[in-house]
């Protein structure tokens, strides 16, 4: 042992008391909604990341201050301590716990580059658990000084990002990208045990965060090679699977397979799980939203059916993992535009009367509210200016697909380009201004098709897409009872692309969200007006709060940075 | 039914090219493109095969031909009837032939595949020959050459007087301008918007475009003029004509600050396209030499 690992190993024992022995987590304490901790993806199951606190609010917003940042380092070479600051900038890295099936280190690298967290972030009990790809992390939610890091060795798969950890009593789950399930003791970081959770030779990967409901963990997966979206359920203590729902027809008779041009089609039509969806207690429904459909652009081979259940809104009995219901917010995509944005539950007015609804807002630049018991679709509304790929609606509610605004040899000018007028990025309901918020971009690209042959391309192939320019980037908020833009504001500058990675309304009667310009701001969520801001540089992901030691703590993520603040 | 004209003409002419396929130790190998399913972003995140023997391949590929290709297509991505092999589960996770041969030997009598007479080490050559193929969406190697000239130059140039020649002249700022590009693709991008967009992939064409400038004015005190450097909703940054960084912290409309943007009559112009101007356009200004 070398003096510099036992001067680790001493420094890893003097933390070692600083580890709260902690309750865990009780699944019944994810059933209230969102209060003093963070427990689960959205902080709770409605999806509405609207949290009561409101010690920090419009009147003292203007006061709110660092209490501490803290950096990390993914990766097995991270050694901890020496170089990486004390103090206010986290107390130096604890010693990395080490596994994986595979052999290789991605280290900081992944999709942009960096250590990038757009987990959304646990707080169970004072301390934070959050993750990039491989990697999964503990910090002391008082400081920020880091408790443990768990480190996985991948055999690969693709580094998109990672969404964040699932808690269940003091276990923590974590997917990786080469499609492991992997649970770790919340109090020392180290693994209980891992399980495959799809195959890596049909090139699935593995970003969501887990959904822990009662005693099913739900997971998620991502593909884009042509093969089957599912969601399945496993077991918390042993991660055997409950069951598994698939996203596509598997077998002659499924519900579905009419949309398709055959069963092969089928079940390589893709439909993928990979953001988390949202749980009503109620009904004992997990609704979600599926993916695009494979081939994702040369679509002739699917047939010209809608390719049910690809790009819906899914709602599936936990119990039992079968669909009660589905709406399809994009019927036959073809341009990769995943329906994969966390719906929204919210219990409010409509039409006179109250109703349990459902809200979200898709990918193609379309919004809707849906009746959350029964998939009946209520309101459809566009957030985007430029969107021009639907010739209008029709009596679902649907967007009718214009096939001439596919892609063209020549070009097709289609908006929005793939990352869509939205994205993953949580949004946002606040019940005080019954607003639904949501980051948007107005933008276009020309969309080439380069796959001659006519039974086209696999996976996302067959098409070259060249950005052209965008007309602008909001804040967007959205009536749910009529599906209109309610304000928006629009970020300065010429165009741009991006904004927030997502939103947190408080009682405090703040909207907090990233802004394009790598600010933290707090605005006022029934007119936008800004009411405080800090820069980060770029926010990755979407703003939280919590409450610890009579004090509030607003939570955001820059990169490889945790900054939380609070008010003194 | 634009796309399936364009198809079928396509498989007209396919039948005269060899498959779209490339063997590894090409372009089969691991390319800038191996991210996301075989798309952008980090290479290798699925590892394409090691090589097989080169002789078991050329052996596979020669039954292949002969047993699978009229169900399979030649290049094993589907056929008359038959499923793409490429991205079958089973051929997915086979390794020599192993999960492979059951089927050939067995036949899928409900799936309309009969049995065929072929042994262990035939089936392995033909698993050999079937794993020789890239898995992934994009593939570099399927790309060909097509030209994006479709469009009707006389109208395009009749789109052009219309709608740019009051900025633009063909005699003047863009005088020989279709010599300027090899590429059509990337003319077309570039008069779409010069200097490139953003919003989505795709390379930006090099091409002079004035910068964006900003006048702030403050309450008091003399305005400001320059080069724009950032802005957000606190804080504008600008460099004069002499080279000084100015910034200015802003709080709601003041300072006022007018952004000019040399590209806003391009950006204008954007919804109003159709995507025939847009070929037309082109059409005409690769004639501009």
């Amino acid at each position: 042992m070398t003096r510099m690992n036992k001067l680790l190993l001493t420094t890893y024992l003097c933390l070692l008391p600083a580890i709260s022995p902690g309750q865990g987590l009780n699944s019944a304490q994810l059933l209230k909604p969102l209060g003093d901790d963070w427990p689960t993806y959205s902080g709770d199951y409605t999806g509405r990341r609207y949290s009561g606190l409101a010690q920090i609010n419009q009147s003292n917003v203007k006061n709110l201050t660092l209490a501490w940042a803290s950096r990390v380092t993914a990766g097995a070479g991270n050694t901890g301590g020496g170089g990486r600051g004390g103090g206010r900038f986290g107390g130096g890295g604890a010693p990395v716990i080490i596994g994986g099936e595979g052999t290789a280190d991605a280290g900081a690298g992944g999709f942009g580059g960096g250590t990038n967290i757009r987990a959304s972030i646990l707080e169970v009990d004072g301390i934070l658990y959050f993750s990039t790809p491989d990697n999964a992390w503990a910090v002391d939610a008082r400081d920020g000084h880091e408790l443990w890091h768990y480190f996985w060795k991948t055999k690969g798969g693709t580094h998109i990002g990672n969404r964040g950890l699932g808690m269940w009593g003091n276990w923590l789950y974590m997917e990786t990208p080469d499609d492991y399930l992997v649970c770790l003791d919340a109090r020392t970081g180290k693994e209980k045990w891992h399980t495959e959770i799809a195959d890596f030779n049909e090139q699935y990967f593995s970003t969501m965060a887990p959904i822990v409901v009662g005693n099913h963990i739900l997971v998620g997966t991502g593909d884009d090679l042509d093969a089957p979206g599912f969601l399945q359920a496993r077991d918390p203590e042993t991660g055997a699977l409950q069951w598994k729902f698939y996203t596509v027809p598997m077998k002659a008779g499924d519900p579905g397979l009419e949309t398709w041009a055959n069963l092969d089609a089928a079940r390589h039509g893709g439909g993928q799980v990979w953001v988390p969806g949202s749980y009503d207690p109620e009904t004992h429904l997990y609704i979600t939203g599926t993916g695009n459909p494979t081939p994702a652009y040369t679509s002739q081979a699917r047939g010209e059916g809608d390719n049910l259940f690809t790009c819906a809104l899914v709602a599936i009995n936990v119990d039992t993992g079968k669909m009660a219901w589905y709406y399809q917010t994009s019927p036959h995509d073809t341009h990769d535009w995943d329906s994969a944005q966390t719906p929204v539950l919210v219990d409010a007015e409509f039409g006179g009367k109250m109703r349990k609804l459902v809200l979200t807002a898709a990918r193609n630049g379309y919004y809707f509210t849906v009746d959350r018991l029964t998939g009946e679709h209520l309101v459809t509304g566009k957030f985007s200016d430029t969107a021009n790929w639907a010739k209008g609606l029709n009596a679902k509610g649907q967007p009718v697909r214009d096939p001439a605004k596919d892609f063209d040899i020549a070009g097709a000018m289609v908006s929005p380009p793939n990352g869509g007028v939205t994205n993953w990025p949580p949004p946002s309901f606040d019940p005080e201004t019954g607003l639904f918020y949501v980051p948007s971009s107005d933008a276009y690209a020309m969309y080439y098709l380069t796959e001659t042959d006519p039974r086209g391309a696999m996976g996302l192939g067959g098409k070259e897409e060249a950005g052209v320019g965008s007309l602008g980037t909001y804040l967007t908020a959205i009536d749910y009872k009529t599906g209109k833009i309610a304000w928006r504001h629009k970020y300065p500058g010429t165009g741009g692309f991006g904004g927030g990675n997502g939103m947190l309304t408080t009682a405090g009667k703040l909207l907090f969200a990233g802004d394009q310009g790598g600010n933290l701001v707090a605005y006022d969520p029934a007119n936008g007006k800004i009411l405080w801001h800090t820069h980060l540089g770029q926010v990755s992901n979407a703003p939280e709060t919590y409450m610890l030691d009579g004090h509030q703590y607003v939570l955001a993520a820059a990169g490889d940075t945790l900054y939380a603040f609070t008010l003194y | 039914m634009r796309i399936t004209g364009i198809l079928l003409a396509i498989v007209v002419a396919s039948a005269q090219v060899p498959p779209a396929q490339t063997p590894p130790g090409t372009a089969g190998g691991r390319g800038a493109q191996g991210g996301r399913g075989g798309g952008r972003g980090p290479g290798g995140a699925y590892p394409q095969r090691a090589p097989g023997d080169a002789a078991a391949v050329d052996r596979g590929r020669a039954s292949f031909g002969v047993n699978c290709a009229f169900c399979h297509g030649s290049d094993a991505r589907g056929g008359e009837g038959g499923p793409n092999l490429i991205r079958s589960q089973l051929v997915l996770n086979d390794q020599n032939g192993e999960l492979i041969t059951p089927v050939v030997q067995n036949g899928r009598p409900d799936a309309g595949m009969p049995k065929l007479a072929l042994s262990n080490a035939q089936v392995a050559d033909i698993a050999a020959f079937i794993h020789s193929f890239r898995v992934a969406g994009y593939d570099p190697a399927r790309e060909r050459p097509v030209s994006i000239l479709v469009g009707d130059a006389k109208a395009g140039e009749a789109y052009f007087n219309a709608k740019c020649a009051s900025c633009h002249s063909v005699t003047g700022d863009l005088k020989g301008i279709g010599a300027k590009f090899q590429d059509p693709k990337t003319l077309q991008q570039s008069w779409l918007m010069p200097g490139g967009g953003r919003g989505g992939f795709g390379a930006a064409a090099p091409v002079n475009v004035p910068p964006v400038t900003v006048t702030v004015t403050p309450p008091t005190g003399p305005k400001a003029e320059g080069r724009l450097g950032r802005i957000d909703d606190f804080v504008v940054t600008l460099t004069e004509a002499d080279g000084t960084p100015r910034t200015f912290r802003r709080d709601g409309d003041v300072p006022k600050v007018e952004i000019h943007d040399p590209l806003e009559p391009h950006r204008r112009l954007l919804p109003t396209y159709t995507d025939k101007d847009i070929h037309n356009l082109t059409a005409y200004l690769v004639t501009v030499k």
